[in-house]
């Protein structure tokens, strides 16, 4: 097989698995097998792709021309194949995770909800792939849209309401800002291409580009910054692999990716520091990681603290971004996966217990570790991750990271970011600690009889393989920083 | 041989039909006729299209009457795009048809109603092909007469009042186009657009003719609902049937559009209507009034139809933002929009049609849930909806690219976040129908409802296909579009 034709079944095979999904929805077993084919088929096709990209090979596709002069087209470059492989891996796994978490919570409508799953994550491989922001646009508009039935799946009132806000909030953005600074940026320059060295320099005054900028970054609503960042918090009604997956990984990713890309290969690295814009809207990152760390402090339900963590960690990528750094740059990438893994475990456990205990309140989940060891260890693995301790993998991201803002002396930056690390210890240690150190509430001999022991098998192979993969990370990180590295910007 | 008669066959042959329709004893054998005569009037367009886009505009003497003094049929890349836009709504919605008025309107009328459709046809197919400035008042009121017998046939007898309605401002419009005509007429002595053209410049500063032009603009305003002129519309698409809401939506307004470019771009001339007489601005303020007010408006209104019917005048308000720049770019924007609203309406409508056949009702207290009972239906509804709203991969976001860029292009960038805000208005009043369908526990009245029939569905999903390839391969239309400004442009300037 060619590497075009990798890339064209890499974006159609997730989005034409649903098809097969629904004609198998009257047989469970067959049904979640499509789902688990589909994934670990994907994941191959990317991973063969990776080492022609390493070589510093970008294979392209020209797929059809909506409107002239600008092409739905592919080409795979070192992001985008980070992030591709990311989602790709970790969608194999929280398939493992969903059948697990969906039987054992009876959970209805399941075939809807694999099929919108695959379609989200055809959506995340066209963001991944696409060679301008014309395809990356279209495909961030399908993410949102696919997800939109995954986030309101319960289809109550909390769910519809969630839904409004996750539209609102995501469709407003893009709709007012993105889709304005897309068709201007195309009346300035004739061009939507990602290119190296961005197409902005020389066709723009700095104070549009400065307008500009701040456009593209707000109007990425995906990444989560403050004001538009109440959808995330919203987004957790979702069942649990959703927010796994999609509002730690794919969804969330996708927007600090698209930052990354507009950053690198629209404005350019060398250009964005010239804007003053850049220097305020890193400040709004900074503030960010604060404001959701306090929030997340603040929070007594597990999920709802685990998303505030992630606008926190969000900001952290665009904040690497705005640093305009290379090393910043290396970090951003860097920390897509790692904070991945480590997210992805903790919500997985946070499921888990839900599933096994029914207890959603960290109030209530004292001396949990005793009945679940597995879960929570996991849990201990990714809290650490997030905190960035040694041997995890948030640890080589945030380091990258550090030097990147005092390469640029942004001390600023760099201050926010230490104290944000002990905010992260401020909120995840006490899970850990009374998961583990603290007795049990109220008598267990009344307990029902099923909230006792491990979580099902199926969810506790995926915790196992994600919270390796942090600890794993830690001494391999080779492929994601070699591929980081790639960065144009990064290599000179 | 056939082929030099193209232009006049696209008239002549639903206007011989209608009467035959009148004659057949059957309802069944009227519709079957009707239906052969839509795709007939396709395959001529079709031709046609073919034709002047390899040897361009086509002239045609009716009679073979030398063209000043004959009636003269000419059709241009502009007359084009509307043949497409309307020969294809007839042939979609005809198969549509026999089952959803079948189940609307009374037995006996059904050969009536097919008649009236062919007239329609005719009168919608004449305007735009017509060279001829009375001949196009003839067809107008053609087409006007007709369609007040199509709307006061929906059920209900809320339909009587709002045909009259549309009866009383229709005829208001039509004659103030009549009296503009007429005041040319006395000005230039011929009725003939391209020769009104030549002449008219001699005349131009004369306050005749600056009356003739209010007279026209205001009686086509009329016409094509330009807002605040947009009052009898609402009522027409609510209470008229299903079928009818979708055609008419679809072409109607969009041919008072058509006549609206023909008079200010051929016959009075770019620089007359937008230099002398200022016209874009007053266009781009009401259109920009029209899309704001009536988005807001639709997304109170509980009648889906009606908020449909809202919808329309905000998004006529985008095309005729899009003229009103007077610009290629804007022009084309427009007119790429005309079409691309003709088919988002026309399937949007249709779908209604859909819920109205198996619910008999449109209201959104009613629908409840629907979407378990008619996931088809409802799911046409959503894609099409997502078009309205302009999202990418359907034909409303090319539209949407085509007008913001227009508007950047000479700067007028409020009015590009007008037009964005309005479309996340729309992205509201889209979303209270998904949340009702969706979200809401089916009563026991929805609960016995089954998925609207195949008959009903093909042609919607059929007119959502549309969308959805027009969204990923736009060439064909903004070519169209494209070609058919520049012609409007270029014959503006002497």
């Amino acid at each position: 097989m060619n590497t075009e034709t990798t890339v064209l079944a890499c974006i159609a095979l997730p989005l034409l698995a649903p098809a097969l999904i629904t004609a198998l929805h009257r047989w469970p077993n067959p049904r979640e097998t499509v789902t688990l084919l589909t994934s670990t088929c994907l994941f191959l096709l990317v991973y063969s792709l990776h080492d022609e990209v390493l070589q510093g090979m970008h294979p392209t596709l020209d797929l059809a021309e909506p409107l002239p002069g600008l092409k739905i087209s592919f080409e795979v470059e070192p992001l985008g194949m980070l992030f591709a492989l990311l989602a790709s891996f970790l969608w194999v796994v929280t398939s493992v995770y969903s059948i697990g978490y969906m039987r054992s919570h009876h959970e209805w409508r399941q075939t809807s909800y694999y099929s919108y799953f695959a379609v989200a994550l055809g959506s995340v491989m066209g963001i991944a792939f696409a060679a301008n922001l014309l395809t990356l646009f279209i495909f961030y508009e399908l993410l949102t849209l696919s997800t939109y039935p995954l986030v309101t799946h319960a289809g109550d009132n909390a769910a519809r309401n969630a839904g409004r806000m996750y539209l609102g909030y995501l469709l407003g953005t893009s709709v007012m800002m993105l889709s304005l600074a897309l068709i201007w940026t195309w009346a300035l320059t004739g061009t939507l291409d990602f290119r190296t060295g961005g197409i902005l320099e020389g066709a723009v005054t700095p104070g549009m580009s400065g307008i500009l900028l701040i456009l593209f970054i707000f109007g990425i609503g995906k990444a989560a910054i403050i004001p538009f960042h109440l959808w995330l918090p919203a987004a957790m009604v979702a069942p649990t692999p959703v927010s796994a997956l999609l509002h730690a990984v794919a969804v969330v990713k996708a927007g600090v990716f698209t930052v990354l890309k507009i950053v690198i290969y629209i404005f350019g690295v060398d250009f964005l520091a010239e804007i003053p814009a850049t220097q305020w809207l890193m400040y709004v990152a900074a503030v960010t990681i604060l404001i959701a760390s306090l929030m997340a402090l603040r929070q007594d339900n597990l999920k709802l603290r685990l998303a505030w963590s992630t606008i926190s960690q969000l900001s952290y990528i665009s904040l690497c971004a705005l640093l305009v750094t290379p090393l910043g740059i290396v970090g951003g990438g860097m920390h897509i996966v790692m904070h991945a893994f480590a997210k992805i475990t903790l919500f997985f456990c946070a499921g888990a217990i839900m599933v096994t205990t029914h207890k959603t309140q960290i109030s209530e989940m004292g001396g949990i570790g005793r009945q679940m060891p597995w879960t929570m260890a996991a849990f201990t693995v990714g809290a650490l991750s997030m905190i960035g301790v040694p041997p995890t993998a948030g640890f080589i991201s945030k380091w990258y990271i550090l030097l990147g803002a005092i390469e640029v002396q942004q001390m600023f930056a760099a201050g926010v970011i230490i104290l944000s690390t002990l905010l992260n210890a401020a909120y995840f240690l006490p899970v850990v600690y009374a998961a583990f150190f603290r007795a049990p509430e109220g008598n267990p001999e009344n307990e029902n009889r099923d909230a006792r022991g491990e979580a099902p098998l199926a969810i506790l192979l995926a915790i196992t393989v994600t919270a390796t993969g942090t600890v794993v990370l830690f001494f391999f990180p080779g492929l994601p920083l070699d591929l980081a590295s790639q960065l144009p910007g990064v290599r000179e | 041989m056939l082929s030099a008669h193209l232009p006049a066959l696209q008239v002549v042959v639903p206007l011989v039909s209608a009467p035959v329709c009148l004659l057949l004893r059957n309802p069944r054998h009227a519709w079957a006729f009707a239906l052969a005569v839509s795709w007939v009037t396709l395959a001529v367009a079709i031709n046609l299209a073919v034709q002047v886009h390899a040897s361009g505009t086509a002239s045609y003497a009716l009679g073979a009457w030398a063209v000043p003094w004959g009636i003269e049929y000419r059709v241009d890349m502009a007359s084009v795009l509307m043949i497409l836009i309307i020969t294809t709504i007839g042939a979609i919605v005809m198969p549509y048809s026999w089952r959803s008025i079948g189940h609307e309107i009374d037995k006996k009328h059904l050969q009536l109603f097919y008649t009236c459709y062919l007239l329609f046809l005719t009168g919608l197919l004449g305007i735009v092909v017509t060279g001829d400035a009375f001949n196009l008042f003839v067809f107008l009121e053609i087409s006007s007469l007709s369609s007040y017998v199509l709307i006061s046939l929906g059920s209900g007898r809320r339909a009587l009042t709002a045909a009259l309605q549309y009866l009383v401002m229709g005829t208001i419009g039509a004659t103030f186009i009549l009296i503009g005509i007429g005041l040319l007429y006395m000005m230039t002595g011929t009725l003939n657009m391209a020769d009104l053209s030549q002449r008219l410049p001699v005349n131009a500063d004369s306050r005749t003719i600056r009356v003739a032009f209010a007279f026209v603009t205001v009686g086509v305003s009329i016409k094509l609902a330009l807002f605040p002129l947009h009052l009898w519309l609402p009522n027409a698409y609510t209470y008229a049937p299903s079928v009818v809401s979708a055609f008419i939506a679809a072409t109607a307004t969009k041919t008072g559009i058509y006549i609206l470019l023909r008079f200010f771009f051929t016959v009075f001339g770019i620089s007359f209507s937008f230099e002398a007489m200022h016209v874009g601005e007053i266009l781009m303020l009401l259109a920009s009034a029209a899309i704001l007010i009536t988005s807001l408006v639709a997304v109170f209104q509980d009648n889906v139809k009606r908020m449909l019917a809202y919808s329309s005048i905000g998004h006529i308000g985008y095309i005729i933002l899009g003229i009103g720049l007077a610009t290629t770019a804007g022009v084309t924007a427009g007119m790429v929009h005309l079409f691309n609203h003709a088919i988002i309406k026309g399937s949007l409508f249709l779908a209604m049609g859909c819920i109205f056949l198996r619910l008999g009702s449109v209201e959104l207290s009613d629908m409840h849930g629907i979407a378990r009972q008619m996931p088809w239906t409802m799911a046409a509804f959503v894609t099409g909806g997502l078009s309205l709203i302009g999202i990418p991969l359907t034909a409303g976001f090319i539209s949407k690219w085509y007008l913001v860029n227009a508007v950047l292009n000479v700067g007028y960038w409020p009015l590009a976040v007008l037009i964005l805000v309005s479309s996340l208005l729309g992205l509201i009043y889209i979303w209270r129908v998904v949340e009702t369908a969706y979200f809401q526990m089916p009563g026991y009245k929805i609960r016995k409802l089954s998925e609207a029939p195949a008959a009903l569905l093909v042609p919607t999903w059929l007119l959502i296909g549309t969308n959805l390839y027009f969204g990923v391969n736009a060439g064909l239309v903004t070519g169209i579009a494209g070609q058919g400004a520049a012609v409007l442009i270029g014959q503006g300037v002497p």
